[in-house]
């Protein structure tokens, strides 16, 4: 048995992105399953990639690497709720993915801002169209499991705050696509992804009058038609399949693939107009239906807590434009909108609603806690804060057999901090993806230019 | 939808929301006890005369009205001595609450429907209700030769979208005529959402028969597709399904009847090219709108047995609606047409009693006559008189309560039930606003604070969305 500080980790590099084989001991930490009760001095025993157990005193395994977590806290991995992260191809070095990244790459400054970005364009839906038929802006087969980039900057970026999974969504279209579960490490896309196929991601976009549809109405008449297609489209294939001969075909129509292929469809709604429209919406489709933006949700409770919607609760509130007009009389609904948009993660906890945040655009992990921060100081619990970055979205998704909590079996997606995880002078010490350690920067460090040669840099595996 | 430009105009520069007129105000106005009994007041009963005496509401509905009506236990009486009691407004052509207007990709947008994009929350619900109207037609715009589905709303303020639905409401669609349809086929650098707009057909008034014509064969022969399937699976045949069109089912209601036109237009030509192509399909026209015309054309409309709905005094905001007269409703009415005054704006939605004042002066309607064009006319035009539309025993108590006659420049609003419920009270209002204004300065206050402050600082930000003030 060896016993590690921290700093004097000398081991050889291996790849970031690795998933570690080894075993790891965690010992006299406080440790916050969410599943359960929070352990004073508990041990946290992962190997190959998984939790073999969790509990007081421990044997530990004469194989396993220890970590003295005295005075430290490890709580599951955070999840980010609606993500795009992983889907930006803003990687850390220039190098694209398939050539660089291996140890020696640019030294990677301190927190890394990532700027949310469409979802890659190459299958570009249709951006000319004169009706449904044409199937405007619809990219619902495309998989986030497809298109990421393992080297995404935004990975590192936000698995050195805490994060370790995402469930990452193409945005950008009305049918944009098929989210994914993703951990925040891996070596090859295919290492990232939990669950490939978890929900459709819906936007209502318009393209004003240029193209259809052109106004919401026109939106939501165009999602109705493709759900009927979709109907038409099962029923034909399974009459076909039984009868191959003497009846046409039913044309392969991937739209409408993708449309079957989503268990769930993530709705959005920031007002509560939107949250009653969607909710009505969803019942008439009868999709499963996650709403996603959720500031004006303290007003909603009782519909949503009728209708059973999970919600996703942006964490990027609702503020005055920077050089809107002074003299505006604003509306006393938008003033109370800004106000109160920090209270609807503790009215929706009250209210006994599930829930589950998500970065929304928002840059760093620092800035999200923050805003976290700000829905505690508003009147959540800090329990279901945590909650609702770790197991809730797990639920919301249906993964929560393998994320969200530490319990045995389950995948090693930790984060040990020096204290609790939503205070700002608290540091993330580790993190662990898949099992696989790594230590995070030291926070606030300037940034700096990339000189490369520094070996692996920080945020870089220290196992 | 009048003239697009015009409106746009007008939504950029309408303020938001007025800070004092608010759902919490009308939420405790409609906690107003079920039962209420006004007493001593003139009534203008539209379809029984007028009556000096009392009319009880009970249970949602009208239970007695006459000289003499008893008070049950528990009834809230009201002193209407010097007061008038009416029915509510309804008004057949109106925008507000609606979150979107005009789909204005397609020539035929019968796919779409304001029903879907209703906000409950648009302050003009409430500022209807202070003008007198209880129920609104809500359309689509007019940008379309077959516009989108139309829906009819009860202004049961603070209520959700669902609630407020005219319950049984016969559905309806927009069709729309001359320039607007035709404009939005030409290609500018500039358009309605302030992006330049692909050119569409059909760009002349020929093309907007095409397309309606076009658009009904298409529905027949839809209807046509169906119906063999459903034969053919009938007796058991196995058969691939042919598709849903949520445009050409929309437009399938229309030539079955379940579903009223509501066609824009103003000029003479147009609106018997219309009824043409209504006969030809074997269906018809419920209302005429706009119809700025429809003088010239009267017998031809009420022959076809379509209805109108025209302005008192508007008119000349663009070319097709010069030739207009403010004799044209009562000419409408003398000559046979079921007629009445719509506001097609969230303003005019206001006092569209004082437009109804107006064709006493032009045209010399009686007053009941007059206040028919805004009450129990346009309830026949929606069929929903059976319900609402005139002060009868057994109707949906939808009752204002005037401090004068409601035809007099003078008289306001003071209260407004719906279904037997308190929505608007004048003096609560006004009671209010005091409040209001200083809920919305510490709003106000608290935000400039935070943005000092060391919180100010939390995460990054969305701007807040913004009322859309489309309401036109």
């Amino acid at each position: 048995m060896l016993l590690l500080a921290p700093l004097a980790l000398a081991t050889p590099h291996l790849h970031a992105q690795a998933p570690s084989k080894g075993t790891w001991v965690l010992q006299d930490a406080r440790v916050v399953p969410v599943s359960g009760p929070a352990l004073e001095h508990g041990t946290v025993i992962v190997r190959d990639g998984l939790i073999e157990a969790v509990g007081a005193n421990l044997p530990a395994p004469k194989d396993g690497w220890v970590i003295d977590c005295k005075g430290l806290t490890i709580y599951p991995g955070l999840i980010d709720g609606l993500s795009n992260w992983g889907l930006t191809n803003t990687p850390a070095t220039a190098a694209p993915a398939a050539a660089g990244g291996r140890g020696g790459g640019g030294g990677r400054g301190g927190i890394v801002v990532t700027a949310p970005t469409p979802a890659p364009v190459a299958q570009q839906p249709q951006t000319q169209s004169r009706g449904p038929e044409d199937r405007p802006s619809t990219a619902s087969w495309i998989k986030a499991a497809d298109q990421l980039f393992p080297n995404d900057r935004s990975i590192e970026a936000n698995r050195n705050g805490g994060f370790t999974s995402a469930v990452t969504f193409p945005t950008g279209s009305i049918f944009s696509g098929q989210g994914s579960v993703i951990n925040l490490a891996g070596e090859r896309a295919g290492d990232m992804v939990l669950a490939d196929a978890v929900g459709q991601h819906i936007s209502l976009r318009t393209a004003g009058f240029r193209s259809y549809p052109g106004s919401l109405m026109g939106t939501i008449a165009y999602i109705r038609q493709l759900y009927l297609d979709a109907d038409r489209y099962k029923l034909g294939k399974s009459i076909y399949e039984k009868h191959p001969q003497g009846l046409q075909r039913p044309a392969y129509d991937r739209a409408l693939e993708g449309v079957l292929a989503s268990p769930r469809i993530l709705l959005p709604a920031t007002r509560n107009v939107e949250v009653e429209r969607m909710i009505t919406f969803a019942k008439e489709l009868k999709v499963n239906a996650i709403l996603y933006g959720g500031h004006e949700a303290w007003r909603s409770i009782d519909v949503l807590k009728q209708a059973g919607t999970p919600v996703l609760v942006s964490l990027r509130y609702p503020e005055k434009v920077a050089d809107s007009d002074p003299t505006l009389d604003e509306a006393e609904r938008i003033l109370e909108l800004r106000d109160k948009a920090p209270t609807a993660a503790g009215a929706l906890a009250k209210g006994g609603i599930k829930f589950a945040f998500y970065s929304d655009g928002v840059a760093t992990p620092r800035e999200i806690k923050a805003a976290v921060k700000k829905a505690i100081d508003a009147g959540l619990d800090p329990a279901a804060a945590l909650r609702a970055l770790t197991l809730s979205p797990a639920e919301i998704f249906g993964v929560s057999d393998r994320i969200g909590s530490i319990e045995k079996g389950k995948i090693a997606n930790l984060v040990i901090a020096d204290g609790d995880l939503f205070a700002t002078s608290t540091k993330v010490k580790y993190v662990f993806v898949d099992g696989g350690r790594y230590e995070p920067p030291v926070e606030d460090a300037p940034a700096r230019p990339n000189f490369g040669g520094r070996g692996g840099g920080r945020g870089g595996p220290v196992q | 939808m009048r003239i697009n430009r015009r409106t746009l105009l007008i939504s950029l520069a309408a303020p938001v929301a007025t800070p004092f007129l608010t759902k919490l105000a009308a939420q405790s106005a409609a906690s107003g006890n079920d039962t209420v009994l006004i007493q001593n007041a003139t009534i203008l009963t539209i379809t029984n005369g007028t009556v000096k005496g009392s009319i009880l509401l009970q249970g949602g509905k009208i239970a007695a009205l006459g000289e003499k009506v008893l008070a049950p236990a528990g009834a809230k009486v009201i002193d209407g001595a010097g007061k008038f009691v009416m029915p509510g407004i309804i008004d057949c052509h109106s925008h507000i609450m609606a979150e979107a207007i005009n789909e204005g990709t397609v020539s035929v947008s019968s796919m779409v429907g304001i029903e879907d994009v209703l906000n409950p929350e648009d302050i003009g619900i409430y500022r209807a209700l202070a003008g007198g109207v209880t129920t609104a037609n809500i359309l689509h715009g007019s940008a379309n030769s077959i516009g989108g589905k139309t829906i009819v709303m009860k202004m049961r303020w603070g209520k959700n979208a669902q609630t407020m639905k005219f319950e049984g409401a016969a559905p309806g669609i927009k069709f729309a005529l001359g320039e607007n349809p035709k404009r939005a086929g030409q290609a500018v650098a500039t358009g309605l959402a302030g992006v330049g707009s692909a050119p569409r057909y059909p760009a002349t008034r020929m093309g907007v028969e095409d397309v309606i014509r076009q658009a009904f064969n298409d529905a027949k022969d839809y209807k046509s597709i169906w119906a063999t399937y459903n034969a053919k699976l009938a007796k058991g045949e196995v058969v691939m399904p042919p598709a849903r069109d949520l445009k050409l089912d929309a437009l399938v209601e229309v030539l079955d009847g379940k579903r009223l036109v509501h066609a824009h237009c103003y000029r003479q030509d147009e609106i018997l090219m219309l009824i043409h192509v209504a006969d030809d399909y074997g269906f018809k026209i419920r209302t005429f709108q706009h119809v700025l015309e429809g003088y010239k054309v009267a017998k031809e409309i009420a022959a076809h047995g379509g209805g109108a709905s025209t302005f008192a005094d508007w008119w000349a905001y663009k070319l097709e609606a010069n030739d207009a007269i403010p004799y044209n409703a009562a000419i409408l009415v003398k000559k046979g047409v079921l007629t009445s005054l719509n506001s097609d704006d969230a303003e005019l939605m206001r006092h569209l009693d004082k437009e109804a004042a107006k064709t006493v002066k032009y045209g010399g309607l009686t007053e009941t006559e007059a206040l028919s064009l805004i009450t129990i006319n346009p309830a026949k035009q929606l069929k929903i008189e059976n319900r609402v539309g005139s002060l009868e025993v057994g109707k949906d108590a939808d009752v204002l309560l005037y401090d004068a006659h409601p035809l007099s420049n003078f008289s306001k609003v003071e209260k407004v039930w719906i279904d037997g419920h308190m929505y608007f009270d004048r003096d609560e209002d006004i009671s209010n606003r005091t409040r209001k204004d200083l809920e919305k300065k510490a709003l106000i206050q608290k935000a400039a604070a935070d943005q000092r402050g060391p919180g100010g600082r939390g995460g990054a930000t969305a701007p807040t969305p913004q009322e859309e003030g489309n309401n036109q």
